[in-house]
């Protein structure tokens, strides 16, 4: 079994959903990056999403353009976020980790390639946000052979005649991008998102994870009376970058500002009723 | 090495590939909206009133056909092969840009839109797009880089004029590639009612048929003018490269006549070794960006470099798909000119043949320069004059130190 299928095991079990939090690896430096990723389980992270930086990162929003901004300036690159997930996997066996990103830097480096040092590194899956189904087979085929999940994206324009064809690729999760829209921008009702939710329950025994737009404790919490886990990116990164001065560099405090963030989400997940 | 296909003229396949390049790298939420264009430009190709209601606008809105004008005393001058210019720069809005325009217009009313998005670099696209726009009555969104933005005050204004909105783009280097990732995150945000109105052919598939079908008007009028004045086909065919529009539009309906060479333009900025350029094709290796696999400028991990050239218009990391396809199965020649060799040939055209060039086709003019000076007197060499060159006058009076 999975890292990932072994944690929302371990969730349904407690009878609760799970959070899973976004940050970009390697910002706004390597050190503080760093920081944070090793802070998350203990700050109540369920799973964790590590976006991989790119310079043009089209479905993101301006908060998590500015997060792959300010990791490149600083020298962020591939072998760098796999060096961060490999410090985390050697004090936590359990939590699984996510990169997340878009799919140049991939091919770049070549996605046999890619797929063998993300699993020597401890990455359990990836979110490729240009990668569709239908050119997705060069990057799925290394990825199945080294058992790391795809987690494919379904969104409100996903019609039921599409719909089939991108879960019968997915694995690990699938994740429902709950507005038509980019990062940290509008919020789906929560009326929607159930219906979505039980949409995709009609089609798949995979978990299901809600993202986009989701910022508070209480939209985490509403969320997580319906989803199997609640994904916050854009809340965090903001925060983070509250916390850093004019050069981009983490004031005192700037850590444990996002870490406390997190704890205020995981309470509103993990108090929620299903 | 492959053999040579029985024709280069079958492209894309149905999923939008020319050999590795092209596709749909999109993310989910546009996929659909993506299959819906196609689905609607595939019933707009099978409609003959898609077609008659396209000709009439290009023949009595946009001035087609464009003549071919037999360039004499450049020919002259090159002292070599006998020198035609096809001249795009007389089309309504002053480049081939409207070609694709029109066609992309009609088809959005058709599909029942009611919002028009386009990226613009130089702002020669988000020109064309205001016009149709203006002509139409469609409210208009031109995303541009804040960078571009300033140093073309002149083509903003226009399209200001023609009632777009002109929406600055700070995100990134602040040019065309981000003003196309600012484009697609609008697109994402208004699914229901937008037309994404893309200005080269590049993006997600169909956008790189669907642009090159709309631009080889060009091509197919050269077919027939040339036949008119010399009784054959041309020899060679010239045109510059940014995205690749108004290239493979010239390009296109010759791929097959295998007698005619054929060659493209990349900008070489300061030069290639310098680095500050715009050669895709020469100096890129094959990546994914703004929804397709092509060459691209970019770095050892696989981030996007910024290009360089005189000419906004050719400015882009990028090259449309069916052109990688097209280098790497050898049926086009790439080569590249710099930007003082644009510079010279921009003076030279506008001096010898009293038309001033757009920066952009200057790159083509310096290279049949070249080329044309190694051939015979009965060779006949087309090139695309893809666009005028008023809207460079500024930019041309400060690279030779000149104040206006």
């Amino acid at each position: 079994m999975s890292r990932i299928a072994r944690r929302f095991a371990k969730l349904k079990a407690e009878g609760r959903a799970g959070l899973v939090t976004f940050l970009t690896a390697g910002d706004p430096d390597a050190a503080t990056g760093r920081e944070l990723l090793l802070g998350l389980p203990a700050a109540g992270a369920d799973l964790i999403e590590l976006g991989m930086p790119f310079t043009d990162p089209m479905a993101d929003g301006p908060a998590i353009q500015l997060a792959a901004q300010r990791a490149l300036k600083a020298g962020a690159t591939m072998a760098g976020t796999l060096d961060q997930v490999r410090a985390f996997r050697e004090t936590d066996a359990d939590t699984p980790i996510i990169l997340m990103g878009y799919y140049n830097p991939i091919y770049a480096m070549g996605p046999e390639a890619f797929v063998a040092a993300a699993a020597e590194a401890g990455v359990d899956g990836l979110i490729v946000v240009d990668l569709p189904p239908e050119e997705a087979d060069e990057l799925l085929t290394p990825l199945r052979r080294a058992g790391l999940d795809f987690i494919f994206l379904t969104a409100p324009t996903t019609d039921e005649a599409r719909l089939p064809a991108v879960l019968a690729r997915a694995s690990g999760f699938v994740y429902y991008v709950s507005i038509t829209g980019v990062t940290g921008t509008a919020s789906a009702s929560q009326e929607a998102i159930a219906g979505a939710v039980d949409r995709l329950r009609r089609q798949t025994g995979l978990p299901l994870a809600v993202g986009f737009g989701i910022r508070t404790a209480e939209q985490a919490a509403a969320v997580a009376t319906v989803a199997d886990a609640a994904v916050v990116g854009s809340a965090l990164v903001q925060k983070l970058a509250a916390g850093l001065d004019a050069e981009g560099r983490a004031r005192p405090g700037a850590v444990d500002a996002v870490l406390a963030l997190v704890r205020d989400l995981a309470a509103g997940v993990r108090g929620a009723r299903r | 090495m492959q053999p040579p296909p029985n024709t280069y003229r079958a492209g894309p396949d149905e999923r939008g590939h020319f050999g590795i390049y092209g596709g749909r790298y999109v993310a989910e939420t546009l996929m659909p909206l993506i299959l819906e264009v196609e689905r609607a430009w595939r019933a707009a190709q099978a409609d003959p009133a898609f077609a008659d209601e396209l000709t009439h606008y290009l023949t009595h809105y946009v001035g087609r056909p464009s003549p071919l004008w037999h360039a004499r005393r450049l020919t002259e001058a090159f002292g070599g092969a006998r020198v035609y210019l096809k001249r795009e720069d007389l089309n309504h809005t002053g480049a081939h840009k409207i070609n694709n325009c029109m066609g992309q217009i009609l088809l959005a009313r058709r599909m029942g839109k009611r919002r028009i998005i386009a990226e613009t670099g130089a702002g020669q696209h988000g020109v064309a797009t205001a016009t149709v726009c203006a002509l139409f009555g469609l409210p208009c969104t031109i995303y541009m880089g804040a960078t571009d933005i300033e140093r073309q005050a002149p083509n903003v204004y226009r399209m200001k004029l023609l009632g777009a909105e002109v929406a600055p783009v700070t995100s990134g280097a602040a040019t065309l590639k981000d003003a196309m990732n600012e484009a697609l995150r609008d697109w994402v945000s208004n699914v229901a009612d937008t037309y994404y109105l893309i200005g080269t052919t590049a993006g997600p598939h169909p956008y790189p048929a669907m642009v090159r079908d709309l631009q080889s008007v060009i091509g197919r009028e050269v077919r027939r003018q040339i036949v008119e004045q010399e009784g054959r086909l041309p020899d060679s065919l010239v045109a510059c490269i940014g995205g690749g529009s108004n290239a493979l539009g010239l390009f296109h309906p010759f791929l097959d006549d295998k007698e005619v060479r054929i060659v493209g333009v990349e900008a070489a900025g300061h030069g290639i070794a310098t680095g500050a350029h715009a050669a895709s094709l020469t100096a890129g290796r094959p990546g994914v960006l703004h929804g397709n696999r092509t060459y691209l400028l970019q770095d050892v991990e696989g981030q996007i470099a910024e290009a360089h050239s005189i000419s906004a218009g050719l400015d882009y990391p990028g090259i449309g798909p069916e052109h990688a396809w097209l280098r790497d199965v050898g049926r086009v020649e790439y080569v590249s000119v710099t930007d003082d060799e644009a510079l010279e040939a921009f003076q030279q055209c506008t001096r010898l043949e009293g038309i001033i060039p757009a920066l952009e086709s200057s790159h083509a003019i310096a290279h049949a320069g070249r080329l044309a000076a190694t051939l015979p007197a009965d060779h006949l060499m087309v090139v695309n004059l893809s666009g005028r060159g008023d809207k460079d006058v500024a930019t041309v009076a400060k690279a030779l130190g000149d104040s206006l």
